[in-house]
């Protein structure tokens, strides 16, 4: 098998607050093949995007990376000069965020901005680079791209805005691109469009992605493998089908559970009892325990991940059919 | 440790991790003692013309007078001993800046809140009028103020007023339009809770914090002020003399070498000054959610 | 755009006439009006004679008609004490305040900005805090005794600048200004540093809070995740992010620094508008300050009216019509 284009091992990112450490990522592990989509689920406050952030090493003070190794083809990123590791920032790795309103310069039009990103790693002649920037913007449907180039952002509309910023975000082809929430703030119509096309995006440049999202369905509609964070550790991961068909950990199940889709017409949602717990004041042990209606004494102590046929949970008393009891 | 946890023990322990600011709140409290017990520690009363000779006037720190005692700051051009004079000067200008910062407070409060409470013709009015004023620098207003009204302490507590009121108008604006236009108040209004009950239960305590940082940063301003007007001969009667009047009175001697009158009457002004707005910026920093980590 | 630019001509136009009534009232009105044309020694005939012509025996109405329309041909009265046009007394001052205002404001905004961005970037650092502490106490420390203290310093104890006074000036176009000569520039460091002083820590405060507050916005994460280096990421981006507010402020600061060269110029005898505005006050020449309330005043709408069309030369969003 060959080396993952991205492989993360037992990441931890840690914030030294004032009220004390706030352990946002700890101990995340995951890989990525080439092409491949992966969806990181979870509530918000699970570490979902602190984990997309300590990817592309752009955690903000008083937050560190304080363990753990991330491999973007082969390299390893958590020990890297800040230049080194720039360098590598936009070319190899590029992130998309949720508000297209917020993440382009509102005083610099879409070419000055696209030509920023171009020249960030290569030596572009201004046509070039235009022709580039036109060529991209193609790509990400937006129509008579060379005239728009001229354009500031706030002559677009905001779906207009993301596909924008995706545009900037894939200019050299990045092996890796985090996507957190980029469809949140946009109409639901809106949402499938830029939804599939990501993917076709994906497929024709071999581009893996990450997938941020709170919304399971959102994602499964997407991802080829699943991961499911809660309080800052994945407690489930594997092939999307597997995983929404058959999950593994209580929280999972609770999660596919609460989906519209799965409820019976005129019944009502099932919940989760409980609320994330504050990652200040973590219980000792299983973080879900307290909310988990399967735990037990054992839980009292951390579950390791099992793994088990490209799939892993991390829980003493797992759910669903063919469940074993490890331990 | 165990206590209650009330939210101004909560914002006393965060406030008493700034050793800067807990010195300065240190030197305020200082101050003001000073200014009160000023008759009982000052070695002499300056405002007493019989106690006053001008063989000690303009004499160095350390210089032993006619009364027999050590100048230990030395003496003005009236041959007041200086840190006598100081004490008493440091009454004045707290007083004046008190006075001046509590006035405005309450007159700018309500015409903020009744604009925000009010609406329509009355908030339009009042806001432009304001906003017309805050680009108006405070210290010309003050100027033309004292120059049309004459001098002495309430014309000079009014220019003060006149031109600080507009900051307290504004913010306390802001705070109580924002809380307005919550569907909570809308649903008072609507029971219906009577207006004043609205006004002091609901807007009044939403302007609170912010006003308190206002009212903290325009004492000092209002102080500085008034040193300022004061220095320019446009202040109180020279009989009793502010911080300000005396660095003034001293001015002329400095060319020659005489330091001290001015700057020793400035040392105490400006540690004045610089405490009130540390501890202001400290209080504004705790009140600040967006700063908050 | 031109809309745009009707629109705020009308506002400055519609602030003036407000500000000539304020001025109007407040001077005429509260004041005895008598007392600012008529020297207080002048006798019983004058008085009685100056009552007629100025028409202050009819309503306020017609009065405050006069006043506008001898406004509005230039006329502002003449001086007691220097015995000319106010105008004419006014314009042969107004060109030291303004050289004065200029360079201060000019350089403090350049030094603050450039100070305060590097402290909103490196909040933790110890040359960021000395940064802040310097601009709490420029905050603070009023600005008369600043200048009494680099007076104390400069002039006297150690002898290097002059305590006063314009220094040497050189005739341009008429108008004689300090800055060519290098005695005349001598003479203006000391003032131009006081006067800057408070306007640098405000620029520092401005700068740093805006850099703070942009440093962490989305635009930043994103030109971050691009790849972007951290001074393209300055010069580009935030640079032009806040130059929006330091502009409002540089405009807003030009004006009160006017005002505060009042203090200035009389500690330094700068012989400008502002030390003539104080010495007026002193000697009760009333025209002299009504003409100078109005002149601050069109300046101030002036300088407002001119801050706005700057905006719609920078930001794409007011050129364009997007915000009002």
């Amino acid at each position: 098998m060959t080396e993952p284009v991205l492989f993360v091992d037992n990441l931890k990112t840690h914030f030294f607050t004032r009220a004390g450490v706030v352990k946002a990522v700890d101990g995340v592990s995951f890989e990525l093949a080439k092409g491949e989509i992966m969806g990181l689920v979870g509530e918000s406050g699970s570490g979902k995007t602190v984990t997309g952030f300590s990817l592309l090493g752009l955690v903000d003070a008083p937050g560190r990376i304080v363990e753990g190794s991330v491999r973007l083809n082969g390299t390893e990123l958590t020990t890297l000069s800040g230049a080194a590791l720039r360098s590598r920032r936009g070319r190899e790795i590029s992130m998309i965020f949720q508000d297209p309103i917020a993440t382009l310069n509102p005083m610099l039009t879409i070419g000055q901005q696209m030509k920023m990103a171009i020249d960030a790693h290569e030596r572009l002649s201004d046509r070039a680079a235009k022709a580039r920037s036109a060529e991209m913007l193609t790509q990400v449907g937006i129509p008579s791209a060379a005239a728009r180039l001229r354009a500031y952002p706030h002559e677009f509309s905001g779906g207009m805005r993301q596909r924008v910023a995706i545009a900037i975000a894939l200019l050299h082809r990045p092996s890796v691109i985090v996507a957190d929430e980029p469809t949140t703030a946009l109409d639901v119509s809106i949402q499938a469009q830029i939804l599939y096309q990501m993917r076709d995006l994906a497929a024709e440049t071999g581009t893996a992605m990450i997938w941020i999202s709170h919304d399971l369905a959102v994602v499964s509609s997407l991802a080829s493998k699943l991961a499911v964070m809660y309080a800052g550790r994945i407690v489930e991961q594997g092939p999307t089908a597997t995983l929404l068909r058959d999950p593994r950990h209580p929280y999972t199940a609770g999660l596919i559970a609460s989906l519209p889709a799965t409820a019976k017409p005129g019944t009502p949602l099932t919940q989760i009892p409980g609320t994330t717990p504050s990652l200040l004041s973590l219980p000792p042990g299983c973080p879900f325990a307290p909310r988990c209606a399967n735990s037990a004494d054992a839980c009292n102590e951390d579950p390791q991940m099992t793994v088990k046929d490209q799939r892993g949970w991390r829980c003493f008393n797992p759910v669903g059919r063919n469940a074993e009891v490890s331990a | 440790m165990i206590g209650k946890s009330t939210p101004l023990t909560r914002f006393w322990a965060e406030y008493r991790e700034n050793k800067i600011a807990v010195l300065a709140l240190v030197v305020v409290v200082l101050m003001i003692l000073l200014a009160l017990f000023a008759a009982l520690i000052s070695p002499q009363n300056p405002y007493d013309l019989a106690n006053l000779s001008l063989i000690d006037a303009r004499r160095p720190p350390g210089f032993v007078g006619s009364g027999g005692y050590t100048h230990v700051l030395g003496t003005d051009p009236q041959g007041r001993d200086l840190l006598s004079a100081i004490f008493y000067g440091l009454r004045i200008s707290i007083q004046i800046g008190l006075a001046a910062g509590f006035v405005s407070l309450t007159i700018g409060t309500t015409l903020g809140i009744l604009a925000a409470y009010l609406g329509g013709r009355i908030e339009s009015l009042i806001m432009r009028l304001v906003d017309l004023q805050l680009s108006f620098p405070a210290i010309l207003l003050a100027l033309v103020i004292v120059a049309l009204l004459g001098q002495g302490k309430t014309q000079l507590i009014g220019a003060l007023v006149a031109a600080q009121y507009a900051y307290f108008a504004r913010t306390a604006y802001g705070a109580a339009k924002a809380e307005r236009g919550k569907d909570y108040i809308e649903a008072a209004l609507a029971i219906p809770l009577s207006g004043r009950l609205v006004v002091m239960r609901h807007l009044l305590p939403n302007c609170t914090p912010p006003l308190i940082v206002v009212a903290t940063v325009q004492i000092a301003n209002s102080i500085s002020l008034e040193a300022t007007l004061s220095f320019l001969g446009l202040g109180l009667p020279v009989t009793e003399p502010s911080l300000g009047m005396l660095i003034s009175n001293g001015f002329p001697y400095m060319m020659s070498g005489r330091y001290w009158i001015s700057v020793y009457p400035g040392v105490a002004l400006i540690i004045l000054i610089v405490a009130i707005n540390i501890v202001g910026d400290q209080v504004r920093d705790q009140f600040n959610p967006r700063l908050r980590r | 755009m031109l809309g745009f630019i009707i629109q705020r001509f009308i506002q400055a136009v519609l602030v003036m006439a407000v500000m000539s009534v304020i001025v109007f009232f407040g001077v005429y009105a509260i004041g005895n009006p008598i007392d600012i044309v008529i020297p207080p020694d002048a006798t019983q005939e004058i008085r009685a004679e100056a009552i007629r012509r100025l028409g202050l025996d009819r309503p306020l109405y017609e009065q405050y008609y006069y006043f506008i329309t001898n406004l509005l041909q230039g006329d502002l009265g003449r001086s007691f004490v220097y015995n000319m046009p106010v105008l004419e007394l006014i314009g042969g001052r107004l060109p030291a305040t303004l050289e004065l205002v200029l360079i201060s404001v000019i350089s403090a905004t350049f030094l603050g900005v450039s100070l305060g961005i590097y402290a909103g970037y490196r909040p933790d650092s110890w040359v960021s805090k000395t940064i802040m502490a310097v601009s709490v106490l420029g905050f603070s420390v009023p600005s008369f005794w600043v200048g009494l203290i680099l007076i104390l310093f400069f002039a006297v104890n150690l002898g290097w600048l002059p305590a006063g006074g314009r220094g040497e000036t050189v005739e341009i176009w008429g108008v004689a200004w300090s800055f060519p000569t290098l005695n005349g520039l001598s003479h203006i460091v000391l003032p131009a540093i006081n006067l800057a002083l408070f306007k640098l820590a405000m620029m520092i405060r401005l700068a740093r809070a805006g850099t703070r507050e942009i440093m962490l916005t989305d635009t930043i994460k994103f030109a971050r995740a691009a790849g972007l280096s951290e001074s393209t990421i300055l010069r580009r981006h935030l640079l032009k992010l806040i130059s929006i507010p330091i502009i409002t402020v540089f405009g807003l600061e030009l004006g009160s620094t006017l005002a505060f060269a009042v203090v200035t110029e009389t500690i330094f005898s700068w012989p400008g508008v502002g030390k003539l505005i104080i010495d007026s006050i002193g000697v009760l020449d009333r025209p002299v300050m009504v003409a100078y309330l109005i002149l601050v005043a069109f300046l101030f709408v002036s300088i407002n009216f001119v801050i706005d069309l700057l905006f719609a030369l920078i930001d794409p969003r007011v050129r364009q019509g997007a915000v009002a």
